[in-house]
């Protein structure tokens, strides 16, 4: 499975993420989204014409939608994440997913404004960001409530990906997180799967790192 | 009018390689300035009702200046040497002083924490004892004999190795670093931090390398060091207070910051205090 890539780019972030969460390999083609633009270039327009990343290729198959990706490499690889099939978790990963849009629109447009300069309104992009969050602070809470840690249910599932890496970012588009401490738990909860991997700006749990070990030939207090 | 010996320093403005006739607009110590390319193909910068700008071409980036430079943009020798390839590794922008951009590039202490196995690792966070001068002649802080242990130094590394550095400060925002460069020991790779204030607590920050490395593709090499720089950005954006301090009153710095300390002193000496802060408060 072939992903094109931007290292910075959350959406491909999700699929990076997703496909280390259920061990599935990738072939990454680094593509020059900055300051090269190559994704507006013939070659992956001819892929995309979008001018989207990431694109997924795997044979024949040929994925422009992240939400999409994410499902392609739950189905091939871990079932599990797709949610257990109940009518009400179902609806609320597709609910999310199509939620997830609204994300990359308005904190990943302000993201994009305030850190590689990309044109846009910076005020409506962080209100309708900062409104996101709100709501998906609210639902996080409500869920804890019913004695779910994830968005669909108490397992993670592609909804919680899709969701994810905007969130996290959010405060690179001067978009703080402070005031919501059921997204921090949250995000500490899939930051603490095994597996998970880090993106700029994504750090990992630092009490999850190994415990560090005394320098070779040096006594310990 | 902005009172300061910074006025009269180049700063970079914009990629070269991607200027076209339409130019970008941008800012400049808080003024509005076009860079654009005239009929001829050269560079031109212009700024408040159109007044014409000093231009250079270097390493890839177009200078300009608010006042009058009163040197040539500083040298870069391996600029000129056969053989590197020089990545153009674009802008990325920070809310933060860009001395305080700088200064954090000439930190290593945070590689461990924050360039987690790349430029460092636990436990290997020891910083040993380096040098740091101010050099008269060239009017400079250079560190040098700077070692560190690094998982993976650099795209073209594998494996961990213990890799030693050269930091240099030439401009009040603009930093040079040579390090050991993995596929052809004796030589040194260049990394440089070109800065852009664009007001005293945000700045457009403009990297660029010149490398051996014939092997690595391009956009894996602007990938890493993009990586590496979006890693200290949302750090940047954390500090305070967000000017850098000038006056040691709130902090204690330790052996490990003593290339920032001679960088705060440099600047002081010169009066480059576009982003600091004089009195700690």
């Amino acid at each position: 499975m072939k992903l094109y890539d931007y290292v910075l780019s959350p959406s491909c972030y999700k699929v990076r993420l997703m496909a280390a969460l259920s061990g599935v390999k990738l072939e990454i083609r680094p593509v020059d989204f900055h300051p090269g633009a190559e994704h507006r270039g013939p070659e992956l327009m001819a892929l995309n014409p979008e001018g989207s990343i990431p694109i997924l290729e795997d044979g024949d198959l040929i994925l422009t939608e992240s939400s999409a990706m994410l499902g392609y490499l739950a189905a091939r690889a871990a079932p599990a994440w797709l949610g257990s099939g109940a009518p009400e978790e179902t609806a609320r990963i597709q609910q999310w997913l199509s939620f997830s849009h609204r994300l990359t629109a308005n904190l990943g447009g302000a993201r994009l404004h305030e850190m590689l300069l990309r044109p846009g309104d910076i005020g409506a992009l962080q209100a309708n960001g900062i409104a996101a969050l709100r709501e998906l602070e609210a639902s996080l809470f409500e869920q804890k409530m019913r004695g779910n840690r994830f968005l669909a249910s108490d397992l993670p599932t592609i909804a919680d990906i899709a969701c994810f890496p905007y969130v996290a970012l959010a405060p690179d588009g001067g978009v703080s997180l402070d005031p919501y401490p059921t997204i921090r738990l949250w995000s500490r909860a899939l930051r603490s799967l095994d597996n998970f991997i880090e993106m700029p700006g994504i750090h990992r749990l630092h009490e999850l790192k190994p415990e560090p070990r005394p320098m070779p030939g040096r006594g310990v207090r | 009018m902005i009172d300061d010996a910074m006025r009269d320093e180049w700063y970079p403005v914009g990629l070269f390689s991607r200027l076209d006739r339409d130019g970008r607009e941008t800012t400049l110590m808080g003024g509005p300035i076009k860079v654009a390319l005239d009929a001829n193909g050269a560079a031109k910068v212009t700024g408040e009702n159109g007044r014409v700008l000093p231009v250079s071409v270097r390493y890839g980036h177009i200078w300009s200046s608010l006042g009058e430079p009163k040197k040539p943009v500083f040298p870069i020798p391996e600029a000129d040497q056969p053989g590197r390839r020089f990545v153009d590794v674009g802008v990325v922008r920070v809310r933060c002083s860009p001395l305080r951009a700088v200064e954090n590039f000439l930190d290593i202490a945070h590689f461990p924490f924050v360039h987690t196995d790349i430029l460092g690792s636990e436990p290997h966070t020891e910083v040993e004892n380096y040098k740091v001068e101010i050099r008269e002649e060239e009017d400079e802080v250079w560190a040098t004999q700077v070692k560190f242990y690094q998982p993976q130094a650099a795209k073209s590394a594998s494996g961990g190795i213990t890799t030693e550095y050269m930091y240099r400060v030439p401009a009040p925002t603009c930093s040079v670093l040579y390090k050991t460069c993995p596929p052809r020991p004796g030589e040194w790779d260049v990394i440089a931090l070109f800065v852009q204030p664009l007001a005293e607590d945000l700045c457009d920050v403009w990297p660029w390398m010149a490398l051996f490395d014939d092997e690595t593709p391009l956009t894996d090499l602007i990938h890493f060091q993009q990586t590496i720089f979006l890693q200290d950005r949302s750090i940047l954006e954390n500090q305070i207070p967000r000017l850098l301090p000038l006056d040691p009153g709130m902090e204690i710095p330790t052996r490990a910051d003593l290339t920032s300390v001679a960088y705060r002193r440099w600047l002081k000496r010169h009066n480059y205090t576009y982003g600091a802060q004089l009195v700690a408060q």
